[in-house]
């Protein structure tokens, strides 16, 4: 066991399950869409992604666009929820959440390949 | 290493400030929006501070500039929390940059971008090179001469200093430099030795395992590029040799051999110096060694092969030396060669001539002066071995002066830039004393004692079109004399000699006849001037230019004039 790949492993899962946490519910209800969760999985996000950095090999590399996706997407879905209550001042109407939410639907997306290659990357270890 | 690994090196080192920012960052940010807002003038409680807003006031709180407090006057709860994120996010910041900087400190970080740099700079060359590795007084000499004839060059070196000495010369071509160490055959491969545009590969550093390094990472990675590896140990001769290495130089023993030549023939000696001194330099007539009884100080490796040289050419070698007889064969006495005393012992006065070959300038120097004190009829061999102590060699006008980096600079220039050189220069080693003489005589008559261009030709697509489009159409006999002259009025010859004549399936001719047809597939070699290369040059590429010097008339340029030269002639073959 080694305590770097626990938290390595850590954060890749805990950015993908808040992700899917903030994704869940009605795609266009405010109240299904806690803030604080977004916030999260933005900085956990972050956080993997540069815990990523510096790998070399093929897989790291991947690795390492996945989170880039995920994080793009994120920050993508706190921007559109900023422009919305303090630019627009028309509050988050139900478009405006549906298309938080899908962005925060094409970071989940990244978030899973990243959790699938985790997981393969530990099988074909085999020790 | 790749290229793309220096951005990962930097990320690598950057992930623990940059995973300390973030999570100071996102504590702010989450702290601000959860501390209670300021009461309401009309009696209640402002909103808690939105996401949008903490980001924008820890942003520039962070970063120390400091717009105040932004949207509203805070609460006290929020300042608390102000004063937390002020003093976290200082340490933060100042930790980060602190790491950036130490990175760009970092010589390993420095070297890695150097390393990108050079091999850059060398994937970018798109015309032919030559790889020197070890920048030493050859090396600087080489590059000089390859600066100065057109090529470029690229260098290895291991001492950061030298590179710095190199950046200060000013040559005119820009040449790229590592400091790296030349041994190792990734850095070979950096500095483009598999590259299609590398012309040869020189071995000049002062090791030779380095130097056996580079040649077998030579032979290995580029079979068919020309090698020439500097070896100054009979073992590492005969090693580099064993894997087919194809130019070994041993300065000692190149010098040995022009001194065996010098005694065996003067006048082979003086042309081969001339023929293959450094461009822009002036070559003076040596004095021709005297056959006697000659003294040797210091028998290390080179005074083993001058010893051999003197013997061979039967001549009787006495030999002062410092330690104990090593050759019981010879004469021999233990002392110091700078000392009247030695000296006298070995029999200074009834001596012909003297070598100083010991690894020491100073002793060399003062050897030599003693001894011409007690015999001013000497003829004198010195060794220098540092180019840098030129001014005292050339104060004291020895008669011959072994300069190590000097000879492994000429015959690397010879064997690279004019391969044809070398043939002939065999001839020439082989000659008798007469023909060398007058021919010696012929050339530096005609051209001084300068010395010359020599460059090679071949008659072919690729060097020299106009000539062979003129032979595949059987339109003219060509002979040597016809095409060397100059394109101008009176087309006076040019200031050229015909040196050698390579065609495949015959003997190789040496001073071909003036009057010799040319046959596609020729390969000659010329001495003359720098202006008769590039008119000869001008000859072979230009057909307008070739017929003009054959025919002395001006071909009709442009196609309507073509067609009314040709209409013309038409009308007056039918009149």
């Amino acid at each position: 066991m080694n305590l770097e790949k626990v938290i390595f492993g850590f954060f890749i899962v805990f950015a993908a399950t808040l992700n899917f946490g903030f994704f869940i519910g009605d795609i266009d209800n405010p109240v299904h869409h806690e803030i604080y969760e977004l916030f999260a999985a933005v900085v956990v996000n972050l956080i993997a992604t540069v815990l990523k950095f510096g790998d070399r090999t093929q897989i790291g590399a991947i690795h390492l666009a996945t989170s880039l996706v995920a994080d793009l997407q994120l920050l993508a879905a706190a921007m559109v929820w900023g422009y919305a209550v303090h630019v627009t001042g028309a509050g988050l109407t139900g478009s405006t959440m549906s298309s938080i939410v899908s962005l925060s639907g094409g970071a989940l997306f990244a978030n899973i390949v990243s959790v699938i290659i985790l997981i393969a990357e530990t099988i074909m270890q085999r020790r | 290493m790749t290229h793309t690994s220096t951005i990962f090196l930097v990320l690598r080192r950057l992930r623990t400030p940059l995973l300390v920012l973030i999570t100071l960052f996102a504590i702010s940010v989450l702290g601000l929006t959860l501390m209670p807002g300021p009461p309401d003038p009309n009696g209640g409680q402002l909103p808690r501070m939105s996401f949008f807003h903490a980001v924008y006031f820890i942003s520039y709180t962070a970063t120390t500039i400091g717009f105040g407090e932004i949207p509203y006057a805070f609460s006290e709860q929020q300042r608390l929390w102000t004063v937390v994120c002020i003093y976290m996010s200082v340490v933060g910041w100042a930790y980060t940059l602190g790491s950036v900087f130490a990175m760009l400190q970092d010589k390993n970080f420095l070297n890695a971008l150097a390393v990108q740099r050079f091999a850059r700079q060398v994937r970018r060359l798109r015309e032919h090179f030559f790889l020197v590795c070890g920048y030493g007084e050859a090396g600087h000499l080489i590059c000089q001469a390859l600066d100065e004839l057109g090529y470029r060059a690229v260098v290895i070196e291991k001492d950061e200093v030298k590179i710095g000495d190199l950046e200060l010369q000013s040559y005119q071509a820009d040449v790229p430099a590592l400091c790296a160490d030349a041994g190792q055959p990734d850095t070979l491969i950096f500095a483009g030795l598999t590259s299609k545009y590398c012309r040869g590969v020189m071995a000049l550093t002062n090791d030779d395992s380095t130097n056996l390094a580079v040649a077998i990472a030579a032979r290995l990675l580029a079979p068919a590029l020309p090698a020439l590896c500097r070896a100054e140990h009979a073992d590492t001769v005969a090693n580099m040799a064993s894997f087919g290495t194809r130019h070994i130089i041993n300065p000692f023993e190149k010098f040995a051999e022009y001194m065996a030549l010098a005694l065996h023939s003067p006048a082979a000696y003086n042309l081969l110096l001339w023929l293959t001194g450094l461009p822009g330099t002036t070559v003076a007539r040596h004095r021709e060694p005297p056959k006697g009884k000659w003294v040797l100080c210091g028998y290390g490796a080179f005074g083993k092969v001058m010893t051999r040289a003197l013997e061979n050419a039967g001549l009787p070698v006495t030999i002062i030396d410092r330690a104990a007889p090593l050759a019981p064969d010879h004469t021999w006495y233990k002392g110091d060669g700078t000392g009247a005393d030695a000296l006298a012992a070995a029999g200074i006065s009834d001596a012909v001539g003297i070598v100083a070959a010991t690894a020491s300038d100073v002793n060399n120097l003062s050897t030599v002066v003693t001894a011409k004190q007690l015999n001013p009829a000497l003829f004198t061999v010195l060794r220098q071995n540092h180019v840098a102590n030129r001014t005292l060699f050339d104060a004291f006008e020895s008669d011959f002066a072994m300069v190590p980096a000097e000879i492994v600079a000429h015959e690397c220039l010879a064997i690279l830039t004019t391969p044809l050189l070398t043939p002939f220069l065999d001839r020439v080693r082989s000659a008798d004393d007469a023909w060398a003489g007058a021919l010696l005589e012929e050339l530096t008559g005609r051209f001084g004692w300068d010395v010359p261009c020599v460059w090679s030709v071949s008659i072919n697509l690729l060097q020299s079109p106009a000539v062979y489009r003129v032979m595949m159409r059987h339109e003219a006999r060509l002979s040597l004399s016809a095409l060397l002259r100059a394109p101008v009025t009176d087309r006076p010859p040019l200031a050229c000699t015909p040196l050698l004549l390579l065609r495949e399936g015959d003997p190789p001719r040496y001073l071909p006849d003036g009057e010799l047809e040319i046959r596609l597939g020729d390969q000659l070699l010329f001495a003359g001037t720098e202006e008769a290369r590039r008119d000869l040059g001008m000859t072979l590429f230009n057909g307008h230019t070739l017929q003009f010097v054959l025919t002395g008339r001006d071909l009709p340029g442009g196609l309507i004039w073509e067609w009314l030269a040709q209409r013309r002639e038409a009308r007056s073959r039918s009149s």
